[in-house]
Formats: C-alpha cells, sequence, structure tokens
C-alpha cells in the first residue's frame, strides 16, 4: 500500500472512452503512442499538462462507452496513476484494474465539490485518506474491496493468485 | 425466494444452486469473442507470459470487422499479427474479410448461431449484450480480461442485480426496437442501469422478431448495464431449430427478485432520437423534425441487420437521396440476402451508396468518417463527442426507419409520413 501525490485534473459526468482515446487511434497498442492522445476528444493539451502521479477528479460513469483498454492504458501511459469519481462504468473500472493501470476509487459529492482542478492532492491506501494540499482539506475515502486490491497489487489479473472464492 | 434468468445462468455456470446480487463469483465462460481491435492485444499477453494454449479453442471464435478493409499499413498488419496469433492457438472458427463470411461481430454471432440460449458469452467488444437477445448472458471485457478468460475459461464475476422491462402491447409499424430502446435509456440514463441486469418481457417483447430483440439487448450498454436479457420463446426456439442446435430454456421464475420495474405501453412510443451528446439524450423524433442534416449512416450491429435493412428499404423505394447515405450491411451473409431480396438495387437506385460490411464509420475510425461540424442522422449506437469523427461532429442516434426517412428529405424525419399505405 503506498501513497501518491500529484496535481489534480478535474472532469465532469459522463467521461466516455471515445473523448479519452477516439476511436481512429484503436489500431495502435504502443502505450505511448497512445499517451499522446489521452482525453484528446475533450482537452487536445492533456497529455502535456500531466506529470506522473498526477490525478483525475471526475463526476459520475466516468469511462462509459466502449469496452477499449486503451483508455485506461492512454491515462496510465500518460502519468495518471489514480482515477477518483463519483462513479465508474463497469468495463473502464475492470480494465483498470486487471490490467493494473489505474486505481479507480470512488468519491462522494463533498469531496468531488471540495477539489478543484490543479489542486496538489495526496493519497494515502493504508489509510484510505485523500488530503487537498492546496486548500488543506482532508477526507476519508470510501474502502476498496479486497479483490479489486489483491489484483491491482499482484500487477494485474494474469499474475494474479485467488486466495479464495 | 427465486432467481431471475441471468441468475439461473450464472448460478449453473458457477456449480451453484443459487446465486444472490452482489456475490462475486467464479463463472465458467462458455464462449469467448475477440475481434481485431480486442484479439491481438489479448493473444499477446498470453504469448508474453509464455502460455502455449487456450482453455479451448471450439469455443472461441474470431472476426475481423473494425478495421476492415484496413485503411492503412498499420491496420493491416494488426489483421496479419491476429491471423498469426490465432493459428498458433489452433482458433479455427476464424471469420476473415474478403474471404466468404464474416463482418461485425455482433450481427455475425447471430448469423451464424454461435452462442446459444443459456450460455455465458463474453465479449472483447463492449456490445457483446448484444446476444441477450437469444436469452444468453453476454458481457463485454477488456483486452486483459479476455486473455485471462482465454487461457483460463473462466472469470470473476459480480452477480448483478435486475431490474425488470415488462413491455405491454405492440410497437407501432413506423416504430422500431431501436425508439423503445431510446425510450428506456432516456428514462433511465447514461448510468442508469450501471452494473446491473435489464431483462426485457411482455407481449410487445415477444412480438418483436429476434434481430429487433439483439437491439434492444445492444443499447442496454448505453445504460451503462452489464447484460440485457430476453426469455427465449417459441420463436428463438424455432430459430435454433433451422440451425440444427438444441437447448434447454432458462425461464425467470414466477418469484424471482426484482431491484426495480418498469411497466412500459409499446403502443405510446414514438419514433426517438437520441441528441449529442449521449444515447440517454434521448425525444421523440417529431419535436426535432426538419434539423438540416448532411449524413445519414444505416449499418453497425444496431442498425446494419437483414430486418433493419428492410425497414430502411421500405421507406427508400422508388425515392432519392438528398443527402450523403451510406448503407452497410453488417455481414456478408446479410449483404447476400439484401442483395437476393433486392434491397441493395432500392438503396443503390435511391443514390445512396453500399459498403462494405464494417464497424468503420460507427466507431470514427475509417470509411466516411465526419468533419468539423457535420450532422450525421445514425443508426449505430454511440454519439459522444467525436464518436464518428472530428469532435465537433454531431450524431444523432435513430432507427433504421428514421434514418432512411431523413435520407429521402434531408431533414430529420419521421417515417411516419414517407411510409407506403
Amino acid at each position: 500500500m503506498k501513497v501518491f501525490r500529484g496535481r489534480v485534473h478535474k472532469f465532469g459526468d459522463n467521461i466516455d472512452t471515445d473523448v479519452i482515446i477516439p476511436g481512429k487511434y484503436l489500431k495502435e497498442f504502443d502505450p505511448k503512442e497512445l499517451a499522446k492522445h489521452a482525453m484528446e476528444g475533450i482537452d487536445p493539451e492533456f497529455p502535456r499538462k500531466v506529470k506522473v502521479g498526477d490525478f483525475i477528479l471526475a463526476g459520475e460513469n466516468f469511462g462509459c462507452g466502449s469496452s477499449r483498454e486503451h483508455a485506461p492504458m492512454a491515462l496510465h501511459a500518460a502519468g495518471i496513476r489514480v482515477v477518483l469519481a463519483k462513479s465508474f462504468a463497469r468495463i473502464f473500472y475492470r480494465n483498470s484494474i486487471n490490467g493494473a493501470y489505474l486505481l479507480p476509487i470512488e468519491v462522494n459529492d463533498n469531496i468531488y465539490n471540495s477539489i478543484s482542478d490543479g489542486d496538489e492532492a495526496e493519497l494515502d491506501l493504508s489509510k484510505m485518506t485523500l488530503r487537498d494540499l492546496t486548500s488543506g482539506g482532508e477526507f476519508t475515502l470510501k474502502k476498496i474491496p479486497e479483490i479489486v486490491i489483491e489484483i491491482f497489487e499482484a500487477g494485474g489479473i494474469l499474475r494474479w493468485k485467488p486466495k479464495k472464492l | 425466494m427465486g432467481m431471475t434468468i441471468t441468475e439461473k445462468i450464472l448460478a449453473r455456470a458457477s456449480n451453484r444452486e443459487k446465486v444472490d446480487p452482489g456475490e462475486i463469483i467464479i463463472a465458467r465462460v462458455d464462449k469467448v469473442m475477440i475481434h481485431d481491435v480486442s484479439g491481438p492485444p489479448a493473444l499477446k499477453i498470453l504469448e508474453d507470459l509464455g502460455v502455449d494454449r487456450v482453455f479451448d479453442p471450439n469455443r472461441i471464435w474470431v472476426t475481423e470487422d473494425h478495421f476492415v478493409p484496413p485503411p492503412d499499413t498499420k491496420s493491416a498488419e494488426n489483421l496479419i499479427e491476429l491471423r498469426r496469433l490465432a493459428e498458433k492457438y489452433g482458433l479455427r472458427k476464424y471469420y476473415r474479410w474478403g474471404v466468404g463470411q464474416y463482418g461485425v461481430c455482433h450481427a455475425l454471432c447471430f448469423e451464424e448461431a454461435l452462442v446459444t440460449p443459456g450460455e455465458v458469452f463474453i465479449g472483447g467488444d463492449s456490445h457483446t449484450n448484444t446476444a441477450g437477445g437469444i436469452g444468453s448472458f453476454a458481457a463485454g471485457m477488456g483486452h486483459t480480461d479476455i486473455a485471462f478468460i482465454l487461457k483460463n475459461g473462466w472469470t470473476w464475476l459480480r452477480v448483478p442485480e435486475t431490474i425488470l422491462f415488462e413491455v405491454a402491447g405492440e410497437l407501432r409499424e413506423h416504430v422500431m426496437a431501436k425508439d423503445l430502446a431510446l425510450h428506456i435509456i432516456g428514462e433511465i440514463g447514461a448510468s442508469g442501469a450501471n452494473y446491473k441486469a435489464m431483462e426485457f418481457r411482455g407481449e410487445g417483447v415477444k412480438r418483436m422478431n429476434l434481430e429487433e430483440r439483439l437491439t434492444l439487448c445492444n443499447m442496454t450498454t448505453e445504460a451503462g448495464a452489464k447484460n440485457g436479457i430476453i426469455e427465449p420463446d417459441e420463436k428463438t426456439a424455432q430459430y435454433f431449430k433451422e440451425k440444427n442446435i438444441e437447448f434447454k430454456p432458462i425461464h425467470s421464475d414466477e418469484d424471482a427478485e426484482y431491484l426495480e420495474k418498469f411497466h412500459i405501453e409499446a403502443s405510446k412510443i414514438e419514433p426517438m432520437v437520441a441528441k449529442p451528446i449521449s444515447p440517454a439524450n434521448s425525444s421523440p423524433v417529431s419535436e426535432d423534425e426538419g434539423l438540416e442534416v448532411d449524413r445519414v449512416y444505416i449499418g453497425s450491429c444496431t442498425g446494419g441487420k437483414l430486418f433493419d435493412l428492410r425497414m430502411a428499404a421500405r421507406v427508400m423505394k422508388g425515392g432519392k437521396v438528398k443527402v450523403r447515405t451510406e448503407i452497410a450491411p453488417a455481414t456478408q451473409s446479410i449483404y447476400l440476402k439484401a442483395l437476393n431480396e433486392g434491397l441493395i438495387k432500392i438503396f443503390a437506385e435511391a443514390g445512396a451508396i453500399i459498403l462494405p460490411p464494417t464497424c468503420g464509420a460507427c466507431f470514427g475510425g475509417h470509411m466516411g468518417v465526419l468533419g468539423e461540424g457535420e450532422v450525421c442522422v445514425s443508426t449505430t449506437n454511440r454519439n459522444f463527442p467525436g464518436r464518428m469523427g472530428h469532435r465537433n461532429s454531431k450524431v444523432y442516434l435513430v432507427s433504421p426507419l428514421t434514418a432512411a426517412a431523413s435520407a429521402i428529405t434531408g431533414k430529420l424525419t419521421d417515417p411516419k409520413e414517407l411510409l407506403p399505405g
């Protein structure tokens, strides 16, 4: 369990996979190439703004749409490690974890509203706390399901050895 | 307490008497599909890990549908790579463009009866939900998830709660399953069924042919659903009998528990349009009639099946299109049937162009992408920013009847006005 620290890039509701990585790039499987086009559908400047370890903070239904794993791949390669959102679309959620690209964490309305675009933030996974270093706000996050942590920490579903079930 | 059809299928797949919504289960997978976008990375993961065999080559099928015919060298090379890996892993159910039957995976799945009622079907494509229309549990996943299944033959699933849509009566002649789907998504929202199953039943569903049921389940993806499902009935049985495939029908129990129930009067549904930038942004076509259109696209897993083309031809017969119109039969077999029935002639005489089976334009990949500011009326399933091309182009989702009517007038048009008789 570790600590993530970076800048917050804030978006609204229903950020879909066509916006995260447009369909014309689906023939590309090289993460470095995909990173150049991350979030192109909403902000073509995005890849140049992101540093490794940065966060995305989004509203409802983040990652809705296609099953393209290119979406979490592109965000990871651009530098994003954690996506905080009010809710996630199911395939994006699975892909993020099973490929160990991103940690998707659900946040409530208060957290979403309290943190601004560009704020510096720190996430401590062992305590499940999120601190907004710019505003000084501190928040407790919902626990992540155990199976999610297991798969993510194993480095993805293909390296994961199921303990139970 | 009884179980829904979704719960029953998942119980069987996990060797359990009963499963409950919210549980995480280990489920055996009966069929797996990959295409030219999900296939190469999924199989490459196995190769890189040194895995030398898949769980069962007979349960896996492959189609080339997204970047076909290849618009550039990169796409062509992906097909070469897919072919190489499929041969390595002995995947003989392989549908190649330009070599007989192939096409848009979800339409191909139905045409070739590759998935049987009651099976667990996982595809490397989000619209895998389509196959729920014949009574299977069908869900889409990404390529790492698919790689895991190809290796092991099972996956982990959270048993979804089911939302029931009871559809009474019958859709009117100018209204299609697509309109019903857009109406429902408009009601519940783009995340209204996130992680849930959407089950459809009632007289309005029974009266639909199987292709229309596929359309209804196809669109459940746009409400965030894990799967859409319709119990098999006489029409389903008849279809699989013709294909010489036997199955044991599974139905929801009388006392099955549903998260929520919706009642819909089919006869009250109007032709619907989902405006940019969400499939949930839907309203009756009549409210936006006359909207100027630059392009009409009739195709995809949602709107390029044989029944879709028949409906479009009813409206277009004898007319001339006023705007650029592309029609892409979803599979080679559908193309051939449309040709034999005279549909292709109707389209060509109307001035539309006929494309080979491909997902191309639907996802903005190639074969007719939109430029900045262009407005397209389309039978496809998504209208997110940039979905079919430039991020400032606009996509309006409609039924094949409405798309055909709009092609003839050059404006968004309720098909009622153009239907013969």
